[in-house]
């Protein structure tokens, strides 16, 4: 579904703050796959999402999404059917306008040709509307007049998982989006999460600092370090891969002691 | 003094407020719903004045409109390329247009600095031949200014509830779900001020035709008219959907109009009254957030009351 080759960026190149974010990086999702990622600070998990995402474009290599090759493409012909949740829950809606109008938005987008300038939500749509929000059980589809500042982060970050999925997108990134919500709601977000990768089975690339999560979701872990993807494991090699074990070989693969508190705590 | 409240007062706030309602649903789209600060709002009032005065001239007062939006589709598209493909900042990106269309105005004139459209055909003076019935001649300015507001009011309420309309709205509401979602803010930005700046232009024609002149400092100062308008219009209507905010812009112009002209009542000399319309801009916009401040005092003191001749560490 999604191939990376040799994908390269630099920061800043030829200063003092050059910084080799993504180094040759090479990976193969399978259609259906659920990676996580885990790596410390500054490894290139949120450089790697932005690289697919086409938030800027890479020196060197080549992305392929759903056989196209999507290197040069822009940024906003591409999230058509990328979906990506950021960790600050803010950032996936538009506070002034109300629920119904942020799933509109979100669904306008993905169903309608891109010519429609001018078609509307219905009444059909709304109904659709309801229902999804209805399966979250936190009473938003009561309040799809109200405007979406008026939510808690967590209700936010439930709504943006719903609207990046509600037209099943080719590809899901997930950028650490519970580690910013209290421990229930972000148990909720995930199981959500969960639930719905599964159900419409979308390819999806999940960054986490908890390890118990890296192995526990999905079907395949990686873990970076310095820009490149140190370790990649799945199948019955992952099955009894134990947490020690992962951070045993984050210490191999880094080459250096873990000086990363959110993952030695997040155990 | 009773005689601040004539009917001829409550006249011509209505159409003034009409008339000039059209640059503050301009600014509307341009500094509330897309968070650009348009300072070629000025310049554009004034170049929608006289292509309006110019086309009516020549004999066509319903092209006029029109032609005057396409003008103003023109500034606005001007503006946004700097803004967008020419990394100008937004607010300089208005400077510059804004400063370029004097020149293009005088141009428009027939580098001449005024025209007027004395004995020339305009909508007000063919609709005031329709009947001579002494109702009619008094509230037919009204009755055509708020027709067009009125249809201009529902196309734009319809059109901010329509994919694009929606994409606008998010493009000044959060940059980060925009560039995540297959929203084009260059696209975006270009059609919010096209449109934004077609309205300012129709609103100048129509005081051309109003007034049967135009004048090159026509526009000066109109941005902040307008965002007197705007903010009165917020307060007064406070949260709701598209269509009450748009109402409530077009009545923040009509109560506007309508402080200035008992400003000018109370004898307020004309020269003053851009200074009054600073002092009523700087007033509307602070006096949300005076308000808030004056309920934490309140508060305040009413918590160091609360806590007594024991609360000595109340600061």
């Amino acid at each position: 579904m999604l191939t990376l080759k040799k994908v390269s960026k630099t920061f800043n190149p030829g200063t003092v703050n050059e910084k080799k974010a993504l180094d040759q990086v090479n990976l193969e999702l399978a259609d259906g796959d659920f990676a996580t990622i885990v790596g410390s600070n500054g490894a290139g998990k949120s450089t790697l999402f932005n690289a697919i995402t086409g938030a800027f474009y890479v020196d060197e290599g080549q992305i392929i999404l759903a056989g196209e090759d999507i290197t040069y493409k822009k940024e906003h012909l591409r999230s058509k059917v990328i979906g990506h949740l950021f960790q600050d829950p803010l950032k996936g809606t538009a506070p002034r306008m109300t629920i119904e109008e942020n799933m509109a938005l979100a669904y306008l987008r993905a169903s309608t040709a891109s010519h429609a300038y001018f078609s509307r939500i219905s009444g059909r749509e709304k109904q659709m509307f309801r229902e999804q929000l209805s399966l979250l059980d936190m009473g938003l589809e009561d309040r799809m007049k109200q405007p979406v500042g008026l939510l808690s982060g967590g209700q936010r970050q439930a709504l943006t998982l719903l609207m990046a999925t509600m037209v099943t997108p080719r590809i899901l990134l997930l950028d650490e989006h519970t580690a910013a919500l209290d421990p229930a709601t972000a148990a909720k977000v995930l199981d959500l999460t969960r639930r719905i990768v599964a159900e419409r089975k979308i390819t999806c690339l999940m960054v986490t600092h908890n390890m118990h999560q890296a192995l526990e979701l999905g079907n395949r872990t990686l873990m970076m370090d310095g820009g490149s993807i140190v370790f990649d494991v799945q199948g019955k090699e992952r099955e009894k891969l134990t947490i020690d074990d992962l951070l045993k070989q984050f210490q191999d693969n880094a080459g250096k002691q873990l000086d990363n508190d959110r993952i030695l705590l997040s155990r | 003094m009773s005689s601040i409240f004539t009917l001829s007062i409550l006249q011509s706030a209505l159409e003034l407020g009409c008339i000039y309602s059209l640059v503050a649903l301009a600014l509307f789209i341009s500094f509330s719903i897309l968070n650009i600060a348009d300072l070629s709002t000025d310049g554009c009032f004034t170049l929608g004045c006289s292509v309006g005065a110019v086309v009516t001239i020549a004999g066509h007062p319903f092209l006029a409109f029109p032609a005057a939006m396409a003008a103003g589709v023109c500034s606005g598209y001007v503006t946004a390329f700097l803004q967008t493909k020419m990394g100008v900042p937004s607010i300089l990106a208005g400077i510059i247009v804004n400063t370029g269309l004097y020149t293009v105005n005088i141009a428009v004139m027939g580098f001449s600095s005024n025209v007027n459209l004395f004995g020339c055909d305009t909508v007000f003076s063919l609709a005031k031949d329709l009947s001579g019935a002494a109702w009619y001649t008094d509230w037919y300015k009204i009755g055509i200014v708020a027709l067009i507001v009125i249809v201009i009011g529902l196309i734009l309420t319809w059109f901010l509830n329509t994919r694009l309309g929606l994409s606008i709205r998010a493009t000044g509401d959060n940059e980060h779900m925009v560039r995540a979602s297959s929203i084009n803010p260059v696209f975006t930005i270009t059609v919010g001020l096209c449109v934004a700046n077609s309205l300012t232009a129709l609103s100048g024609a129509i005081l051309a035709q109003y007034q049967k002149s135009c004048d090159i400092n026509l526009g000066t100062g109109m941005v902040t008219i307008a965002l007197a308008s705007l903010i009165i219009g917020e307060t007064l209507i406070g949260k709701g959907g598209m269509f009450k905010k748009i109402t409530g812009v077009i009545l923040g112009s009509c109560l506007y109009r309508f402080i200035v002209a008992i400003a000018l009542r109370l004898s307020v000399p004309a020269e003053c009254l851009k200074l009054v319309s600073a002092l009523i801009v700087a007033f509307a916009i602070a006096f949300p957030y005076m308000k808030g401040k004056a309920s934490f005092y309140r508060s305040r003191r009413m918590a160091a009351s609360a806590v007594g001749e024991d609360g000595d560490d109340v600061c």
